[in-house]
């Protein structure tokens, strides 16, 4: 028996920026609302609850959006992947609607994030009185900073630089130039965090945080929420003739872990997991990136979109630099990525974005985009990676052909 | 001869300072923190190796924003020692990207980094251009 297909019924995502007045539950709330009503259905259609937030604390978020808004008994699974953590929830509920056990399903990730700064290597802890042995690499004291770095902007950094030279053609001004579209992009979201228009002067003159990465090249810390309504193919076929064409097949829903290669522990490797879940989608869907109207990538500092572009096998292995130049990835390239303004200017609440790039993938797919459309989407590709490490990648198609 | 420590357990200080590596017996993985097994291929035997200490630096980022307490800006690099890769701070060279060039040679030098209340010294390193 061939397992269901499953299509996005219902998808949504709240305004991402400060939501000084709004916290976790308020802003998973009204996208798990936004998303049921988009989908015509209601919590008591739902059959299982996959959500994830990672900054809470040890709150069981699934359980506690459902008291906010549907206590139903239904399964609820909570998950943690890092920044694949929205991916994540949408692939549990979607497993479920495969194998059978659910005809509806809801993944929810929100994320309270504003002016949070660094997330890793944020604190050090002070020197002890004395030097004292701990940890597995038994360390006396604090490594960060003494034996490189630990802080995202870093890490990221030194990916970027390492495709840099290992194909050449990559620096400062090209990473910029990457952020500088996707500000541009967000021009035409009124969702995202930030919707100014930035130069390259500005982004290259703005305050450095890990060269080259500037702070505008960093994804922007900021409140948000996103939730998914899944149903299975059987299902929506009884469904109104609005629903179904509204509909957006998931045609791939792909997670990787990284594996083992030499120096992956000592700098973590984002493309072997990548590539991988990229090749994986691609077969699972029976389509290749030639047929991908657009892309939104998980370019959390501008160092990392490069490599993605040849992960996710836009352009031949080694080319992004000269892929980048040709004008590719701006909204009227050959491959849009990152139409929404991406990491860097839409935002980037990490538990909500793996379903917040979907939603935006979608929101082209059913023709719904408004000022920011690709005309005449039809297939299109979302992906995130969190370390260390987790990637998820889904390929999504209108059902509307 | 106790005065002074390693800052880390894979660091060997005397005549001939060096990185020490926990090398898979089965595979020939080689990883610097304390292991139960083998992340290439689950082999439970390992054995010590002397890491190269000469390499060249495969990539950099220049530091500019941390935590309090941590001095900016430094350089923080992924050194090729012969094969190995090794996380370190490059060091002895002005942090500017003018200075500090993607491939460029570098070999380990250690220094002081402060001593504890009893006047035991932690030494740890770093990689520097290698002229």
């Amino acid at each position: 028996m061939a397992s269901e297909d499953v299509f996005i019924l219902g998808i949504k995502m709240t305004k991402f920026g400060k939501h000084k007045e709004l916290d976790t539950v308020d802003l998973a709330t009204e996208a798990t609302l936004a998303a049921l009503a988009d989908g015509g259905v209601t919590m008591k259609d739902m059959n299982i609850i996959s959500a994830g937030n990672l900054m809470g604390g040890a709150l069981p978020i699934a359980q506690v959006i459902q008291k906010a808004c549907g206590q139903t008994g239904i399964p609820a699974y909570n998950v943690s992947n890092a920044c694949a953590t929205g991916a994540t929830a949408l692939r549990v509920v979607g497993m479920s609607i495969k194998a059978g056990e659910s005809d509806f399903g809801l993944a929810v990730g929100v994320e309270k994030l504003a002016g949070a700064g660094l997330l890793a290597g944020g604190s050090r802890k002070s020197d002890g009185k004395s030097w004292e042995r701990s940890g597995r690499y038994g360390a006396v004291a604090g490594v960060d900073g003494r034996i490189g770095t630990d802080i995202m902007p870093g890490v990221f950094a030194q990916i970027g630089m390492e495709y840099g030279h290992k194909y050449g053609g990559a620096n400062f001004e090209l990473f910029a130039e990457i952020s500088r579209k996707n500000h541009f992009h967000s021009t035409l979201n009124p969702l995202a965090a930030y919707t100014k228009e930035m130069s390259l002067e500005q982004i290259m003159g703005d305050i450095m945080i890990a060269y080259p990465n500037t702070r505008p090249m960093c994804s922007a810390n900021c409140d948000g929420a996103a939730a998914a309504v899944l149903v299975s193919g059987s299902k929506l076929k009884t469904l109104s003739q609005q629903q179904q064409r509204r509909a957006v097949k998931v045609s791939a829903s792909i997670l990787t872990s990284d594996p083992y290669e030499e120096a992956c522990q000592v700098l973590p490797n984002v493309n072997t997991l990548t590539r991988a879940a990229a090749k994986q989608a691609y077969e699972q869907a029976g389509v290749g990136p030639e047929d991908l109207d657009l892309v939104e990538l998980h370019d959390c500092f501008a160092t990392a979109e490069l490599v993605h572009y040849d992960n996710l096998m836009l352009c031949e292995e080694g080319n992004a630099v000269d892929f980048f130049k040709s004008g590719a990835t701006w909204r009227t390239g050959s491959m849009p990525v990152n139409v929404s303004g991406g990491l860097q200017s839409k935002g980037h609440p990490i538990a909500a974005t793996g379903i917040a790039n979907v939603w935006e993938v979608c929101h082209h797919l059913r023709g719904e985009a408004g000022p920011r459309q690709i005309e005449g989407a039809k297939v299109g590709l979302a992906h995130v990676i969190g370390l260390a490490s987790a990637c998820g990648v889904h390929i999504l198609e209108s059902n509307t052909a | 001869m106790s005065d002074s420590i390693p800052f880390v357990n894979y660091l060997v200080l005397g005549d001939d300072p060096h990185l020490v590596a926990q090398e898979c017996k089965a595979c020939g993985a080689r990883f610097f923190d304390r292991r139960n097994a083998c992340a290439g291929c689950s082999g439970t035997e390992f054995q010590s190796v002397d890491v190269p200490t000469q390499g060249e630096l495969r990539t950099f980022t220049i530091v500019a924003f941390a935590a309090p307490g941590i001095e900016v800006p430094f350089v923080s690099g992924i050194v090729d020692c012969g094969g190995t890769s090794v996380r370190a701070n490059i060091v002895n060279v002005e942090p500017s990207p003018e200075h500090v060039k993607l491939g460029m040679p570098v070999k380990l030098t250690t220094f002081p980094i402060g001593k504890d209340e009893e006047g035991v010294e932690a030494i740890n390193f770093g990689f520097e251009p290698a002229a």
